[in-house]
């Protein structure tokens, strides 16, 4: 299989940077490229959740990590809904929540119920102040209401929407190459371990009037 | 084996390689797979369900892969049921966080209490090999009055063994998995040279020798169970940086390529994706054997003793769900404290940002140590506490910054970009027994239709003391080192310990020295849960090195016909 067109960020402290270059060395073996191909070709439509869930889910995600719509844009509400289909979870369940698709399924209707009885509208539909300020009073507990009985909002919020979303953003390859993460490191792992010291195969960090320094060496990176 | 066979086996391996270790067993018709060969096999002895071998051990990780090994290799038939399932390192296990979640316990668990745990990847492993598969490898000794906190320190409770025992043990331990370490120990009475060298420092090891020499106090190497140079198969250690989601390598000494294969080709059989649910006790008074769940069926083995070893929450939950009438209360429970005394380790941290590049993904994710504040008495809180070098990846690390900062959107991807300059000091401290911390049954069940276990747990004043003194240490400590803009991770905790404690007396332990039921005599439980306390440092190599020891003993027990 060919290496992918990379789609390499060239803003940001490692310009030029494309983790998925590497995805031919002797940093991936076989099983870490099928693993990675397989969540780059997830299924973006929802499994579990309704299609209303599913769009409240696209927007919540959409707040915990702004992303660029673009080649590396990583499909964060298909991770969580595909999480929830496959059973995949932390192996512990708090004993106030119930099991984690019926969780979600709760918590976003009660995220549009909330959304319809404040706004008129449901949650993907607010303006983005207005979707931010909910998930602030969702994060500090103070959402109320019937519709929020089974999933307590502040539990549910630290224990699911920071969880299960942040961890996708960062399983994703877009997330290693933006925080100049070395990424899989299979077989060969590392030589320079002290300050400062970087192989030849790790991101380059752009200093203040050196980024096209950086862009260079980053796009030789393998 | 000539030439011709062996390609036949290797391509018969890879065949059987495609199917998923998750879902088809791997150790039957005769064989087990050769952890260091890709495709390769072992040959291995088989035992029928209605054959009485001598030990049925329940879990293959650092308390059942060690007695597994030990009694095969003295001539006793053994075998080992794993629930998890039998992994070929070099070939399933991809460099990738969220693939290889694959090595935790996820099974269904309830958390309750106070401060309810964090299970899963934190404390539980299923895998032949159990935790040790997954753990960061950090290999250290109790300190001496760990083992007599009541007597020497006014808490807790005393073990039944002595300290130059356990120390005794712990040099056999290090010895079996070669533990790379320092050549001289800063702490504690004098111990032998480690096997192999320390490992190199990691940037943000040499963050924690700075602040501690800053401070004027000692640090060094961590020992650690990967190898700094070849040992076998095992090539030396690439810092990589994955050990906490397996070794792809090898290098790490896991049970899974050490003590299995020395199991295996002691005679050992080696059952994988094998629940044990239920322990069978005859009318006597004395087990007879296991119900174990594989392939589709329940099934059941005969078996002379029974060695339940499958950490703090799985053993008692075993031993609670194997109940009869005549055991209403759950087997061995005598006492009533099957369960009971169940410890985690406080495991807060400090972390923040360097001027310079540190890279903490390189490396072994503990490689510098201080044990500074598990000797040093001078503290108005009970027990001690270790604390290290950290290297979190990617996902772990986002779940600190959600967890502790509660960041989302464009303020959690400033902090994220700030990842290649992150450093951090986490503790491993001990946290106190306490009878209200428990494992009991909830009425929920898991996929084989077992009742699960609900996990209670809530801090005592004594543990949030020893979490404010360690964090503000921490912290003291990383400003001497240079570091910026440091926060605090103020709730996360580790390891296991408790739940059927050793001791001296029936009526306040579950299991006496040689880690024998009181209640049935050919029953052991031999992992971390038999810990009375839970000491200041990591727990496997102490579990290691009481399985160790309980082979000795079990053998010398066989040798006057006292089994």
């Amino acid at each position: 299989m060919p290496d992918r067109q990379p789609d390499p960020v060239e803003e940001g402290r490692f310009p030029g940077y494309d983790v998925l270059r590497k995805r031919s060395s002797m940093s991936w073996n076989d099983r870490t490229r099928e693993v990675v191909d397989r969540r780059l070709a997830v299924e973006r439509g929802p499994r579990t959740l309704s299609a209303d869930a599913f769009r409240c889910l696209e927007a919540v995600c959409a707040q915990i990590v702004p992303q660029n719509q673009g080649p590396s844009f990583a499909p964060l509400a298909a991770y969580v809904d595909e999480g929830l289909t496959l059973g995949l979870g932390p192996g512990y369940r708090n004993a106030e929540l119930p099991e984690a698709p019926e969780a979600w399924a709760k918590a976003l209707a009660a995220l549009d119920a909330t959304a319809q009885r404040e706004h008129d509208a449901v949650f993907a539909a607010l303006d983005d102040a207005q979707q931010k300020s909910l998930l602030q009073r969702m994060q500090k507990g103070e959402l109320s209401g019937p519709e929020w009985t089974d999933v307590p909002p502040k539990l549910f919020f630290s224990q699911h929407v920071l969880t299960d979303i942040v961890a996708a953003w960062a399983a994703h390859p877009s997330a290693w190459s933006r925080i100049g993460f070395g990424g899989p490191a299979s077989p060969r792992g590392y030589v320079r371990m002290g300050f400062g010291m970087r192989d030849s195969w790790e991101a380059a960090e752009a200093h203040p009037g050196q980024e096209a320094k950086a862009a260079r060496e980053n796009r030789r990176v393998r | 084996m000539c030439a011709d066979q062996t390609i036949l086996a290797n391509r018969e391996g890879l065949r059987s390689g495609n199917l998923s270790p998750m879902q088809q067993v791997r150790a039957a018709g005769g064989r087990a797979p050769d952890p260091h060969v890709t495709g390769g096999w072992l040959s291995m002895q088989e035992y029928a369900d209605g054959e009485e071998v001598d030990f049925a051990i329940v879990g293959t990780g650092a308390g059942g892969g060690t007695l597994a090994a030990e009694l095969a290799e003295a001539g006793f038939s053994v075998v080992a049921f794993d629930a998890g399932p039998y992994f070929r390192p070099l070939e399933d296990f991809a460099s990738d966080e969220t693939a290889q979640s694959q090595l935790f316990w996820t099974d269904k668990r309830i958390v309750d209490g106070d401060n309810p745990l964090k299970m899963g990847s934190n404390n539980s492993g299923k895998a032949v090999g159990g935790s040790t598969v997954h753990y960061a490898m950090v290999a250290l000794r109790q300190r001496p009055e760990s083992f007599a906190s009541r007597t020497k320190q006014g808490f807790g409770a005393d073990w039944p063994i002595s300290w130059q025992e356990m120390w005794r043990y712990y040099t056999k331990a290090e010895d079996a998995l070669k533990i790379s370490g320092p050549i001289r120990y800063p702490w504690g009475p004098k111990r032998p040279r480690y096997p192999y060298r320390p490992h190199d420092l990691n940037a943000a090891a040499l963050m924690l020798a700075k602040g501690a020499e800053a401070l004027g106090i000692d640090w060094t190497e961590t020992p650690l169970a990967t190898v700094s140079a070849p040992r076998g198969k095992s090539p030396p250690c690439v810092y990589r940086g994955f050990c906490r989601v397996g070794c792809s390598t090898n290098a790490k000494q896991s049970a899974l390529v050490t003590f299995i294969p020395r199991a295996i080709r002691a005679g050992a059989e080696v059952r994988d994706l094998a629940m044990v649910g239920r322990i069978e006790v005859n009318k006597d008074g004395r087990a007879t054997g296991l119900h174990y769940h594989r392939a589709g069926q329940w099934r059941f083995q005969r078996a002379r003793n029974v060695i339940v070893a499958g950490y703090a929450i799985e053993s008692p939950r075993l031993l609670l769900n194997s109940a009869t009438d005549r055991h209403p209360d759950g087997l061995a429970n005598s006492s009533g404290l099957v369960g009971k005394y169940l410890m985690t380790q406080s495991n807060q941290a400090v972390f923040g940002v360097m001027d310079d590049e540190v890279r903490w993904n390189k490396g072994p994710p503990s490689l510098a140590i201080t044990e500074h504040w598990n000797y040093d008495d001078r503290k108005d809180f009970f027990g001690g506490y270790i604390h290290m070098s950290q290297g979190p990846l990617p996902v772990e690390w986002s779940s600190v910054l959600t967890g502790s900062k509660g960041l989302w959107g464009d303020a959690l991807l400033g902090e994220l970009d700030k990842y290649n300059h992150q450093v951090g000091l986490k503790m491993v401290g001990e946290m106190m027994p306490q009878e209200r911390n428990q494992v009991t049954l909830a009425d929920e069940v898991d996929q084989y239709g077992l009742r699960v276990a609900r996990i209670t747990y809530s801090w005592c004043d004594n543990d949030k003391a020893m979490i404010k003194h360690a964090l503000d240490f921490m912290q003291q400590q990383a400003e001497a080192a240079g570091v910026k803009e440091i926060f605090r991770q103020k709730n996360d905790t580790n390891h296991l310990a408790g739940t059927i404690r050793m001791g001296a007396d029936r009526r306040t332990s579950v299991v006496n020295a040689d880690c024998r039921s009181w209640d049935i005599p050919n029953l052991f439980v031999c992992d971390g849960s038999v810990f009375p306390t839970t000491g200041g440092v990591n727990p496997s190599l102490t579990i290691q090195a009481l399985a160790l020891r309980t082979a000795d003993r079990i053998k010398e027990l066989s040798r006057r016909g006292e089994l």
